[in-house]
């Protein structure tokens, strides 16, 4: 598997990882599933009902995904901590997304109290992903503190405002050694493919497909998306510069 | 400070005034905001804004499926007591009706429950009359600890209590309050309420504050519609909503638009709420407050609640029955009419017709002896 994304002892090919939420039947799932190509799945345990054959989330998923259960709902490090071992408890895997939230207009994330869950998860053998605010400070305590990666947010949830936080998200890249995934606030394609273009491991979404007219067809978009901005930042972009750089350079021939 | 000192200075406004003030560019410019104010809920609600329903409707539906996606979560109430101390003029409950009561014993409870758990439904409204004698805070904890069995979310819709009662409860594992004022307007309040302590009107509206500081995950308020002037009433819900979650903005507030229905006695209300108010009223919130839920009731008849789940709305109530004991026993006197009596998978079937997700559970309860 060339140029593999290695979480927690997973290598995935897949850089688009893909939510549960929002649509209008989870029988959609499965086929966004295949249509993204995704490889990892994050589902709210709130939501997830084991005892309801019909209306079990979890029902949906492909065998082969990797779950990512998040802490959705979670006010308080300590919630956050019961809802990870309530999923660990229930077979959905050891792998967790810290979502503490305080904020229920805006639902941006309290990072000290993510900072905290982290802590006490990773300790427990957790493979944590942290969404987050892009702070530097946090995200250097988030992988001191055991996160596998780090989660900032590109825009609010559910806003599609795409990646107003881009400043912060290239400092967060260049200095904490972490994979970066931008969670959040990616709506079109192009802003997907952006993320990885700047260097991002991977990027999640949920809003921008379940709320498509056709979800299917923008889970393909997303994915070639996600594919070409990750190609353009191996392959290395071209220099951005001020002024227009001649292709056949006046100067030339003194090298000569 | 309270939701009350803001009050009496939102009922000096001169509201005959206001409302016929607004005009076609007041409503336009509230609908070109991202973030509106006091002056465009006003806006939205005063009869300029009734020809501009569609355009209110279109942007409504696009902030609820960005923030809420396709998603509908699902509940009922289960009653379970019928005793009340107070004469309310509007409810069938009220004191000076003259009906054998009923409260059911924690096996009933359990029955009922387990009765309303098998159609799947996971979050539950647990209501009683307003009856501290009757059916006291230690009732209702017990009636929780048989709940939680069958349940994911609790909710309560009883009579005020106490900061400390509260968080008691919310201890023993209800994550939800529901409240009414019933009427913002205090001249209409005091007309209404005869008798019995819901007669002090700032001891029910300062509840659900004292709710999201006793650490509910959510409350939900609202007015009953058709008991004052509507576009007062809803313009005061709203700004009470927007009042809890500036100051307690890790509780998820809701506003239900209860219309008011038949029931026992002979009142009728002063004011009409048509189905174009209804309908006013659901986008004007949805707008003033993007992220809030939005409470819809079997008060409203089946092709109405069809129509209405594209405007806005997030939370229905299904399979319900008003009375005590309705899902398992004879059941009792019905607090109102409903107009929805479809069942579970009638709603359920309804939604994903409409495109719509139902949600029959969207948390866990996390009080501290509810680690399973």
């Amino acid at each position: 598997m060339k140029d593999a994304l290695h979480i927690g002892g997973k290598a995935l090919s897949s850089r688009l990882f893909i939510g549960t939420g929002k649509y209008s039947r989870n029988t959609l799932i499965p086929e966004v599933v295949e249509a993204s190509g995704s490889e990892v799945i994050t589902v709210a345990l709130r939501r997830v009902d084991p005892s309801s054959r019909e209306e079990n989330v979890l029902n949906h998923i492909p065998p082969h995904m990797t779950l990512l259960p998040n802490t959705s709902g979670a006010r308080t490090a300590e919630e956050a901590v019961r809802i990870a071992r309530l999923a660990r408890a229930a077979g959905m895997g050891n792998w967790v997304k810290i979502e503490v939230i305080n904020d229920q207009r805006y639902l941006l994330p309290d990072n000290l109290e993510t900072i905290r869950a982290t802590e006490i998860l990773a300790a427990e053998g957790f493979v944590v992903l942290p969404y987050m605010s892009p702070d530097l400070s946090a995200a250097l305590r988030l992988r001191d503190a055991g996160a596998a990666a780090v989660m900032p947010l590109g825009a609010p949830i559910g806003s599609n405002r795409g990646l107003r936080t881009k400043e912060l998200i290239g400092i967060l890249i260049e200095e904490t050694g972490l994979p970066i995934i931008v969670d959040a606030g990616i709506g079109r394609p192009s802003e997907a493919a952006e993320a990885m273009e700047m260097g991002a491991a991977a990027v999640l979404l949920n809003t921008a497909i379940a709320t498509a007219r056709d979800p299917l067809g923008m889970a393909e978009a997303f994915r070639g998306a996600v594919a070409a901005g990750r190609q353009a930042y191996l392959a290395g972009l071209g220099a951005v510069r001020q002024e227009a750089e001649a292709s056949s350079p006046l100067t030339g021939f003194l090298s000569v | 400070m309270s939701f009350y000192e803001s009050l009496m200075t939102l009922e000096r406004l001169p509201f005959k005034e206001l409302w016929k003030g607004y005009g076609a560019e007041d409503v336009r410019r509230a609908l070109a905001k991202e973030k509106l104010d006091e002056e465009d809920l006003l806006a939205l609600l005063s009869p300029a804004a009734g020809p501009h329903l569609e355009e209110m409707a279109q942007k409504a539906q696009r902030i609820t499926r960005s923030h809420f996606g396709h998603v509908v979560q699902l509940f009922t109430p289960m009653y379970v007591a019928d005793y009340c101390v107070n004469h309310c003029t509007y409810c069938s409950f009220s004191s000076i009706y003259d009906f054998p009561r009923k409260k059911l014993t924690l096996e009933e409870v359990e029955k009922e429950a387990a009765a309303i758990a098998s159609t799947g439904l996971r979050h539950i409204l647990l209501l009683t009359g307003e009856s501290r004698r009757d059916s006291p805070v230690g009732y209702v904890k017990d009636c929780v600890k048989v709940l939680r069995k069958y349940f994911s979310s609790i909710s309560i819709e009883v009579n005020p209590l106490s900061a400390e009662e509260y968080q008691e409860l919310a201890h023993a594992g209800v994550d939800g309050l529901t409240l009414f004022q019933e009427v913002y307007d205090r001249e209409t309040y005091a007309k209404l309420h005869v008798k019995g302590p819901k007669r002090n009107f700032r001891a029910r509206l300062d509840a659900p504050e004292r709710g999201c500081q006793a650490g509910f995950r959510s409350v939900n308020i609202g007015a009953l519609l058709g008991l004052h002037d509507w576009r007062q009433e809803a313009f005061m819900a709203a700004m009470h909503a927007r009042y809890l979650q500036d100051r307690y903005p890790s509780c998820e507030i809701s506003l239900s638009p209860p219309r008011f229905r038949p029931y026992l006695g002979s009142f009728n209300p002063e004011s009409d709420v048509t189905d174009r108010a209804l309908v006013q009223i659901i986008l004007a919130y949805r707008l003033f407050l993007p992220r809030s839920g939005i409470t819809l009731s079997t008060r409203e008849p089946a092709e109405f609640r069809d129509r209405l789940v594209h405007l806005g709305v997030t939370k229905m109530s299904a399979g319900v029955s008003t009375e005590v004991g309705g899902h398992t026993g004879d059941g009792g006197t019905p607090q109102f009419e409903i107009s929805d009596s479809r069942s579970v998978p009638e709603i359920r079937d309804m939604l994903y017709r409409s495109g719509l997700q139902p949600v029959f559970k969207d948390w866990d309860i996390l009080a501290e002896s509810s680690i399973r």
